[in-house]
């Protein structure tokens, strides 16, 4: 495995139709088996082991169940599944329809962000391809299977990528997540078990009944296996998505993409952490820095309480505002980053913004909410200095 | 409002509900409908279609606000978003947003008197790596600079094509 | 699970997020697995799976603070005040929303906990504009007792000092505060999926959140039924009745001015929450001597004119009856009832196209008005353009009833001020009266003599059971205690959402004489009515109402009713949106248990034979019920307004 370069190595290489064809000849019990066995996670960021949930998914009793392709990829910095659907996007439809198979769904749903409609056109093309090929519809392979996907569009709202807010938008509500538990495998869409998962994963599905799950567990590290796509964006020489076993270091990362003299990483997205360049030699995986791919390089001469603000700003308005801890505190730590900003911000009020912080970490409803402070609390406890006693307000 | 252009309004309405369904996880796709075809989510076109979903035009309201790409004023028939975030901000986003501001002469939030641009902010558009990005309607522009902003605006004033109004190809195909 | 959840898993709009966990009760207690045992703050406690923590936890006597969360209403979680920590969680779970399914170890007040529910607080007040000495919920709000215990003494992340946005005075009824909104959402939660009118919701999103009418427009113009029972769910001050108590206050003191106060039933069962009483005290007769020590002129019963609602509404309904089962006239049935505001309006936003079921008859709070206005005033010889009327009524909605310029069939306004318990108690403590130790009085005659149907139209069913009374009478010539022990129709009673109810007359009587007074009766003998089999229903909060009028519309069981009762809030008038903050299912309940009290006191129980109403029909109403005087002073009509907003 080989792949540190720009553009899509594993992916491009896998057939979906015969990642299909391989999953099929299965039973159901054995196709979970194989994803469980891929140890597989997901790979929208939070890392839940995906063989776990559909196992519940399958396991949960519902007079429907539901395959939802979460393509509302809105964090900050992550454009990898932007990628994947327009290069390759049968590696995701049979990942959902393999998914949909193994947990006995028939009715799969492509959430597509509002901001990527200009994809749509294609996707339905490819859809209508797979149906005319029986790889969608009533007999998938012309086994008494039936699965079929349908696209639903976003209208723009970040919070949709959490799948509780991803599924009260697909009912017709507000995107405001959900009280967990229950979880979606139990209570999901319209109540029935359902399983959400990210369109990498998807893709990864059909990498691993492609070419086996002892392949896919042999890329990467003990815990966090197979290859990973990186949304690589900033002061690089060469922005773009990468292809990486998972466990690379940031050092590593930086030498592929051309960011070597970087002060700082944001990894993650606005929700993942700032990673000052003392910590480059930690590694990428679920194990020691998780993330959905978002990557974004700081150069020397970057003003890291702008970096905080530019986050808090897009908190602040990305909130959906259901819960206290998030729409209240968000707002407070922007204003809080203005007082920095103006140079008018006691040691003591900093204090309390880094208890709020960990407030929202620990109180907030959805991981939106308890992810939110991250980057604000990394760039103060890593860049303390460059942040208080400011003399001159911001540039206007 | 035309009464003419309320019934032709009321008709679509009535149209789309029958084929995404009378029932509440109708509702986005109907207001998405709504706002592509007339620029805007009227106060008409929520009593309607709350009543056809047997919701209340409040629930409506309360959607239509919640998200960004619907509308209850307005917009151009080219609704400009411009990518805020970190890396089309590193990348230049500032100077891009100040010539689209000199070019219309509105600032961000608002609509052009001839009714033809909205000018807006986006949270990342997934251009990242190609920024400062923007879209307009649906088509993104990347690696855009103030020099073309002007190119982008003649573009949109002489183009009645694709970016005039929303893509509705799919639309038609499943018809 | 409550009635109340039951109903709302069941029939609910509301997100399935909000409604509650949805795991499955056992239902055997003692099976295997139906129970887990889990550890709170290290007290054990067994439970029923699917049990929420902060269930849990009061079963053992553990008081976790909330904000969001109301016995009536479905599940938020949104407040975060009652966050705790279960051992193995990353992050504080909130104890309202969390379903305990495993054995878990749960800590209520660890340090983690602490701060974060003191942030929390912090956060809420930074937002919330507003002085507790200048605010009418002054001692009875949730928010200011929260930062008591939570012992706030400083504003930790600032507090506003100017209004961001202006109150809505535009309604009658209720008023809305956005400056003192915390967006804890109960009013939507109330609105939407208690009630099913669907005037509030949360608008916009992030820090700009709000709640919101239709296109933000004033109450007045949306499609509010004034029912008030947001206001009663409010942790806050954001919501609160219009207020017209300095109105009272200078009619009271103007010497030229006859000022008479009539009180309905069920302010008196609750008025002493406001004095610290429990729940389901009745103050009746300390309260009239209360009002005549702050200067009423006159106290009477509100009951009179429930009395003679039933006569009205009780010979309308035979009338209709006899045009469809012996005229073969096509006549709206089942009729409904009136005396609810909220219902009214109600209907005439949601189903205008139903107002022919409508009873004509006006509110007993109406027909006392023009019956003071009339008779009274001929009686004592006062000028009708010097009474002021005020009614002591449960109800937000009775505020814009009064001001329905239809109601002045005497020539003037009918009633001048609704005032709600709440007020009542306010003004009662600002002229220093303590009112659970004033001496008993009874009402003002001539309308004091009031029955126990009367008084049990504060109940659900109540209305019901007294028309049932009397018309059983009145056709039968059986006495109901007869057929009922006590007179206690109990089918009827109760707080399930729909009854429904078949009574069958046992045997027909003659018509008697107060009937007969009406010239025009198309009948002289009950022969039609014999053995006939009476339907009935009761329906109480707006979301049952929609049922059941959906069920007629369908066609279905309902549709073949002939008189159904209709109360806009849940548990009928003692569960009014004028009635003290807060309720909840055990407070209604016990505020029910003192209006059948009180009725079960009375000795004269049926309507019709309230004497004060049988003189008024003697001196008065002289071409009897339904005749053409009752016609022009007890009855009114309806304004179809459908749901659109102009």
């Amino acid at each position: 495995m080989n792949a540190n370069r720009k553009g899509l190595v594993t992916f491009s290489t896998i057939d979906p139709d015969a990642a299909l064809r391989a999953a099929v000849a299965k039973t159901r019990t054995e196709m979970i088996a194989e994803v469980t066995a891929s140890k597989l996670k997901g790979r929208g960021g939070a890392g839940f082991p995906t063989g776990v949930k559909w196992n519940l998914a399958a396991a949960a009793k519902g007079d429907a169940k539901y395959v939802i392709c979460n393509a509302d990829e809105g964090e900050p910095g992550t454009f990898k599944d932007r990628v994947i659907l327009s290069e390759v996007p049968d590696l995701v439809f049979a990942g959902m329809t393999i998914g949909g198979i193994a947990i006995g769904s028939a009715k799969g749903i492509v959430y597509l962000r509002g901001e990527y409609a200009y994809l749509r056109a294609q996707l339905e093309e490819a859809l209508a391809r797979r149906r005319a090929a029986g790889l969608l519809g009533p007999q998938i392979l012309s086994k008494s299977v039936g699965f079929d996907i349908e696209i639903r569009m976003g209208s723009g709202a970040y919070v949709c990528g959490e799948e509780t807010a991803l599924i009260e938008s697909l009912e017709g509500q507000r995107g405001e997540p959900r009280n967990r538990p229950p979880f979606p495998v139990d209570t999901g869409l319209g109540g029935q078990p359902t399983i959400v998962n990210n369109v990498e994963t998807f893709a990864c599905v059909a990498a691993i009944f492609a070419k086996g799950a002892a392949w896919f567990a042999s890329i990467g590290t003990e815990k966090s296996t197979g290859p990973k796509l990186f949304s690589v964006s900033g002061d690089c020489a060469n922005p773009g998505v990468y292809e990486f076993p998972m466990g690379i270091t940031v050092a590593e990362l930086l030498r592929e993409v051309g960011g070597e003299d970087a002060k700082a990483v944001q990894i993650g997205g606005a929700s993942g952490r700032c990673v000052p360049a003392s910590e480059f030699a930690r590694t990428i995986s679920y194990e020691d820095i998780s993330t959905g791919g978002s990557v974004m390089v700081f150069g020397p001469q970057r003003d890291m309480l702008a970096v905080a603000k530019n986050f808090m700003e897009f908190f602040v308005e990305e909130s959906c505002g259901q819960c206290t801890p998030c729409r209240e505190g968000n707002a407070k730590l922007l204003e809080g980053i203005e007082m920095l900003e103006e140079g008018r911000c006691s040691a003591r009020y900093l204090d309390e913004l880094l208890t709020l912080g960990e407030v929202m970490q620990n109180a907030s409803k959805c991981g939106l909410g308890q992810s939110s402070p991250n980057a604000f609390l990394s760039i103060v406890s890593h860049f303390q200095d460059e942040l208080m006693g400011r003399t001159h307000g911001p540039a206007r | 409002m035309l009464v003419t252009e309320q019934q032709r309004l009321k008709d679509d309405i009535g149209r789309w509900v029958q084929r995404y369904g009378a029932q509440r996880s109708a509702l986005i796709p109907v207001l998405q409908e709504i706002q592509a075809k007339y620029s805007q989510v009227s106060e008409y076109a929520m009593q309607e279609a709350a009543d056809h979903l047997g919701i209340h035009p409040v629930e409506v309201y309360s959607v239509v606000t919640f998200y960004a790409f619907l509308a209850e004023a307005y917009q151009g028939k080219f609704v400009i978003r411009l990518c805020r975030t970190i890396s089309c901000d590193m990348a230049g986003k500032t100077r891009v947003a100040r010539q689209l501001e000199n070019d219309l002469g509105i600032t961000f939030g608002q609509t052009t008197k001839d009714g033809k641009f909205t000018l807006e902010w986006a949270n990342c558009i997934g251009m990242c790596d190609q920024g400062p990005a923007l879209l307009v309607n649906d088509h993104v522009f990347t690696s855009v600079t103030s020099e073309k902003v002007h190119d982008i605006l003649e573009l949109c004033r002489k183009s009645f094509g694709p970016l005039a109004v929303h893509d509705n190809r799919h639309e038609e195909a499943r018809q | 699970m409550s009635d109340q959840e039951k109903a709302n898993t069941q029939t609910s709009r509301a997100p399935i997020s909000q409604r509650g966990h949805l795991v499955k009760m056992p239902t055997n207690g003692t099976a295997i697995g139906a129970l887990v045992t889990i550890s709170i703050d290290g007290l054990e406690v067994k439970v029923p799976l699917g049990t929420t923590i902060l269930e849990a936890a009061k079963q053992i006597g553990v008081k976790i603070p909330t904000l969001c969360y109301h016995e009536d209403l479905c599940i938020a979680g949104v407040c975060r005040i009652c966050v705790v920590e279960v051992e193995g969680q990353r992050t504080l779970q909130a104890a309202c929303a969390y379903p305990i399914t495993s054995p878990l170890k749960i800590r209520t007040h660890t340090r983690k906990v602490r701060q974060a529910r003191r942030r929390i607080l912090d956060l809420l007040l930074s937002k919330h504009y507003g002085e507790c000495y200048s605010c009418f919920r002054n001692g009875n709000c949730e928010l200011q007792s929260l930062a008591a215990d939570l012992g706030v003494d400083f504003f930790r992340f600032g507090h506003p000092d100017k209004p961001t946005s202006e109150t809505d005075n535009s309604s009658y009824s209720v008023q809305r505060d956005m400056n003192k909104c915390i967006l804890c959402r109960r009013c939507v939660r109330t609105c939407i999926d208690l009630q099913e009118v669907g005037v509030l919701e949360a608008v916009h999103r992030g820090d700009k959140t709000r709640i919101s009418t239709f296109m933000d427009k004033p109450l007045a113009e949306v499609v509010c039924i004034n029912c008030g029972q947001c206001i009663n769910r409010c942790p806050t001050a954001a919501l609160g009745a219009a207020d017209p108590t300095d109105d009272v206050w200078r009619d009271i003191i103007n010497p030229a001015k006859h000022v008479v106060i009539q009180t309905a039933p069920a302010p008196r069962a609750a008025i002493g929450e406001c004095f610290g009483l429990a729940p389901g005290t009745p103050l009746t007769f300390e309260m009239n001597s209360a009002l005549r020590a702050i200067g009423f002129d006159k106290v009477f019963d509100t009951n009179f004119t429930a009395d003679l609602t039933i006569i009205e509404e009780g010979t309308e309904l035979i009338l209709r009856l006899h045009k469809a089962l012996v005229e073969k006239q096509p006549v709206a049935l089942p009729q409904f009832t009136s005396c609810s505001p909220g219902w009214v309006k109600y209907i005439e936003h949601f189903y205008p196209e139903m107002l022919p079921h409508m009873s004509s008859a006006k509110s007993p709070q109406q027909m006392f008005g023009s019956v003071i206005k009339t008779y009274y005033a001929k009686l004592h010889n006062l000028d009708p353009a010097d009474i002021v009327t005020v009614a002591l009524m449960p109800c937000s909605a009775k505020k814009f009833e009064c001001n329905r310029p239809e109601m002045a069939s005497s020539g003037y306004k009918d009633v001048d001020y609704g005032l709600v318990t709440r007020e009542l108690a306010q003004m009662f403590k600002e002229a220093g009266i303590e009112l659970p130790k004033m001496p008993k009085s009874d009402f003002d005659d001539p309308f004091g003599t009031a029955t126990g149907s009367g008084v049990i139209f504060g109940a659900t069913g109540g209305v019901m059971e007294a028309a049932l009374r009397t018309v059983i009478e009145l056709v039968s010539g059986l006495k109901v205690e007869n057929l009922y022990d006590h007179a206690n129709i109990l089918p009827v009673r109760g707080f399930d959402g729909v009854r429904y109810v078949e009574l069958t007359i046992p045997k027909v009587g003659p018509v008697p004489d107060l009937l007969k007074t009406n010239k025009h009766l198309p009948f002289d003998s009950w022969d039609w009515l014999a053995g006939a089999t009476l339907k009935i229903a009761v329906a109480h909060g707006t979301a049952n109402a929609k049922k059941v009028l959906e069920d007629i519309k369908a066609g279905g069981k309902l549709s073949e009713c002939h008189f159904i009762e209709f109360m806009a809030c849940p548990g009928g008038c003692l569960g009014g949106g004028g009635m003290p903050i807060p309720t909840s299912p055990a407070i209604r309940a016990a505020r029910a248990k003192a209006i059948y009290a009180e009725d079960a006191a009375y000795e004269v129980r049926k309507s019709h034979e309230n004497p004060a109403v049988i003189r008024l029909y003697n001196e008065f109403l002289t071409d009897g019920p339904n005749g053409h005087t009752a016609h022009h002073l007890l009855h009114t009509t309806y304004t179809p307004r459908g749901k659109y907003i102009a």
